[in-house]
């Protein structure tokens, strides 16, 4: 941690909790039966409702995962930003109001609408609970690196405690406060990113004198000699061979600054100066020192900043919306990437280095590792990124916590309203993404460990207070999201499997019995999830969950509704397959191979790490085979409108 | 819940053709930039570029389709079930989804 925990964002933020989870006791009073506990009643006005999906949607992924993205390497991040609002209008155009008329309580509900099969109503159930379920591991790892700099605690702390306030939202109050607390958050959200942009726009962009120190120019045989400007280079022993371009000067306080070398014009070189940071045994050194800030103790140091503003000046003062653009793309950015030294005794050191950028190259697509494919000659670069897109696009509208919100809402008409006002409040906070995220990237204060903080840190940059509000606003973001996605997977169990599978009677109060259980169970779960994964980044594991959603759930509701001849074997085939082949996909790509089992990516299965552009195709295929093969024993499907 | 009404058939027609549109301006962003990542970065307007512009257009543009869907959508009858096409509001009663759909809102 790179900053110390403040006691107003302490404060800030257990009030803020505190707030939430009393809110939730007071509104959950009344849901006692099934329709209250899962839906709502069905009462809650279209407005309230609408500012909800934008709260249950701007997840810890699009507020911390986005901007970090885009501090980090620019535009990329925003990629995310436009597939996720596209998203919605497909929902908006195709799945808002069919849902609506079809279902009850949940999206095996609306599937099954006409079969009644409960092999519909297992096969969505469990599609349900598998999204839910990879959908809840970002956000949980997303609130364990939130708590870690706002209070002190350590990662696996901050997880428990949004699983319990979680857990404890969802098993007093269902539906009702659910939907209220997100309201909140969403509007808040939205507000307080707003006042942001505003302050950072007031503030300009300013080009800051350079903290790290630059050696050179000099001639690369002197770069390579035993002494540089004085100092005793140490000699590159270990995993140091490997990159002869790192250089470390003996510091006579302790460990070593490093340096990298980078060649310029005329056959010179440049040293810039880098950070390390290594893992030894749990003990985290620092530039070859004990991490910390006492004496002899070393610390990584916050970065981001514009080396050069347009025609020399010094600060920009105020900026508009517009020129805040186009002054960053005449000036020069200061990015950091890095690289990882693998030493004999299986320790590593991870070195962050300085990479000058022009400031165009931070508006446009391709910077990112993971899109850099579409600026390359290979094919299977471009069809990963176009899986991406395609995944972000039909995803959406197949998210299970995002469907269960049509059902708290009276009507066809109330469903299409609140959509259209949930696509006012998340597109405008997109917009915003890029200034915020772009802001970070000059701000001075990001941490190169963490890009997840990166919001959060621009505004610790302005003021402490909006530091402590933001940072609270985000953990309830990650708090209502999860809340709604165990809300939903809790009705998976409940209502599609209970009862639409086994066939055991449930009487109304047990049914909600039932579903607080399995909140419990599939909370503690998610819990246990998001410490595993913590390692993993949080925008890119929601990536796959968009993947999985689209093409177990999306094919089977599209031909459901406009396909006469779909039928229920095809029905379950289809999501069946759709979400067996995205798993699996997932689990056999190179991405999976190198961060969670540590084996080499080359060895994996998947030609690419998206499945989309496969696996969405063939459940429609799935779906449209089986659906022929098995024509003559069901009648035509009545749903569909052509 | 077997057929739809008028206005429900006549508002699932134009919201197709709105998906039908945007589909295409997402499809045109999504193919430039995976097979001409440097179209993206010519500057088109006050010094913008078009990574930019088709960016913030596409947010733009999905809000105004929402809201145009918004307006030109017509009422549906009350309640929002399948009344039949010719089903005037006050014959309503006799389906039995908004029996059912009644019992839910208490």
């Amino acid at each position: 941690m790179i900053y110390d925990p403040s006691p107003i964002a302490v404060l800030v933020f257990f009030v803020f909790v505190g707030a939430t989870v009393g809110l939730s006791f007071f509104l959950g009073r009344k849901a006692k039966s099934s329709a209250g506990y899962f839906a709502a009643h069905g009462q809650i006005p279209w407005a309230v409702n609408g500012v909800a999906f934008a709260g249950d949607y701007l997840s810890a992924a699009s507020f911390l995962g986005i901007c970090g993205m885009i501090a980090s390497y620019g535009y990329d991040g925003f990629l995310y930003s436009i597939g996720f609002l596209a998203g919605w209008i497909v929902a908006l155009f195709v799945i808002a109001e069919p849902m609506k008329r079809l279902g009850k309580f949940t999206f095996a509900d609306a599937l099954d609408s006409t079969f009644d099969s409960r092999g519909i109503k297992a096969a969505a159930g469990v599609s349900t609970l598998v999204v839910s379920v990879f959908y809840l591991i970002p956000q949980m790892v997303g609130a364990g690196s939130l708590i870690q700099p706002l209070l002190g605690f350590p990662h696996w702390v901050g997880v428990v405690l949004v699983g319990i306030v979680v857990i404890t939202i969802v098993v007093t109050a269902g539906m009702v406060s659910t939907t209220w607390v997100q309201f909140l958050k969403g509007s808040l959200l939205v507000l307080f990113s707003a006042i942001l942009v505003v302050l950072l726009l007031g503030r300009g962009f300013v080009a800051s004198p350079d903290a790290f120190e630059t050696l050179g120019p000099i001639s690369p045989t002197e770069a390579g000699g035993a002494t540089i400007a004085g100092r005793q280079v140490l000699p590159a022993e270990g995993g140091w061979q490997e990159f002869p371009e790192l250089v470390r000067l003996a510091d006579p306080e302790g460990g070593f600054d490093l340096y990298r070398s980078q060649p310029i014009e005329g056959g010179q070189v440049l040293l810039r100066q880098a950070q390390a940071i290594t893992d030894a045994d749990g003990v985290l050194l620092v530039d070859g020192a004990p991490r910390g800030r006492g004496e002899g103790e070393k610390e990584l140091r916050p970065v981001g900043r514009l080396s050069e503003l347009p025609e020399g000046q010094e600060s920009t003062g105020p900026l508009g919306p517009v020129s805040f653009f186009t002054t960053l793309s005449e000036s020069k950015v200061v990015l950091w990437r890095n690289l990882t030294v693998n030493h004999s005794d299986g320790t590593k050191t991870t070195v962050y280095y300085q990479k000058p950028t022009d400031g165009n190259e931070v508006l446009r697509p391709g910077e990112h590792p993971k899109f850099a494919g579409i600026r390359g000659e290979s094919l299977i670069g471009k069809l990963n990124f176009l899986s991406l897109m395609l995944a972000l696009f039909c995803g959406t509208a197949s998210l299970p916590h995002i469907l269960i919100r049509y059902y708290t809402v009276k009507d066809g008409a109330a469903a299409r309203k609140s959509t259209i006002v949930g696509i006012a409040s998340i597109g405008f906070f997109y917009v915003l993404t890029l200034y915020l995220g772009l802001g970070a990237m000059t701000s001075g204060a990001m941490d190169l460990t963490d890009s997840n903080m990166a919001a959060p840190l621009l505004a610790r940059s302005i003021n402490t207070w909006l530091f402590a509000i933001i940072s609270a606003i985000a953990f309830t973001t990650v708090l209502g999201t999860v809340s709604g996605l165990i809300l939903a997977s809790s009705g998976a169990v409940a209502h599609d499997l209970m009862v639409g599978v086994f066939g055991v009677e449930l009487p109304e109060g047990k049914k909600v019995r039932v579903a607080k259980i399995s909140a419990v169970i599939v909370g503690i779960i998610a819990i246990f999830l998001g410490i595993l994964f913590k390692e993993l980044n949080v925008g890119y594991l929601v990536g796959w969950a968009f993947s999985v959603a689209a093409s177990a759930n999306l094919p089977a509701l599209v031909m459901l509704l406009f396909w006469k001849g779909t039928t229920r074997q095809g029905i379950i085939a289809s999501v069946l397959v759709g979400m067996v082949s995205s798993l699996g996909w997932i689990l056999l790509s190179s991405d999976t191979y190198k961060s969670v089992y540590g084996l080499d990516p080359e060895s994996a299965w998947a030609p690419f790490s998206q499945p989309g552009i496969v696996t969405i195709p063939l459940a429609f295929l799935t779906l449209i085979v089986v659906s022929l093969a098995t024509r003559s024993d069901s009648g035509s499907n009545p749903l569909a409108t052509d | 819940m077997s057929s739809l009404s008028d206005s429900e058939r006549s508002n699932a027609r134009l919201g197709l053709w709105l998906f039908g549109l945007y589909t295409l301006l997402y499809l045109g962003f999504v193919l430039i930039s995976a097979f001409s990542a440097s179209t993206m970065e010519t500057k088109v307007v006050a010094g913008l570029n078009l990574a930019i512009v088709y960016g913030f257009a596409l947010i733009i543009i999905a809000l105004v389709m929402a809201l145009a869907y918004g307006v030109l959508c017509r009422p549906e009858p009350a309640g929002g079930q399948a009344a039949p096409p010719t089903a005037a509001a006050d014959t309503e009663a006799a389906d039995p989804q908004d029996g059912e759909d009644g019992g839910r809102e208490q």
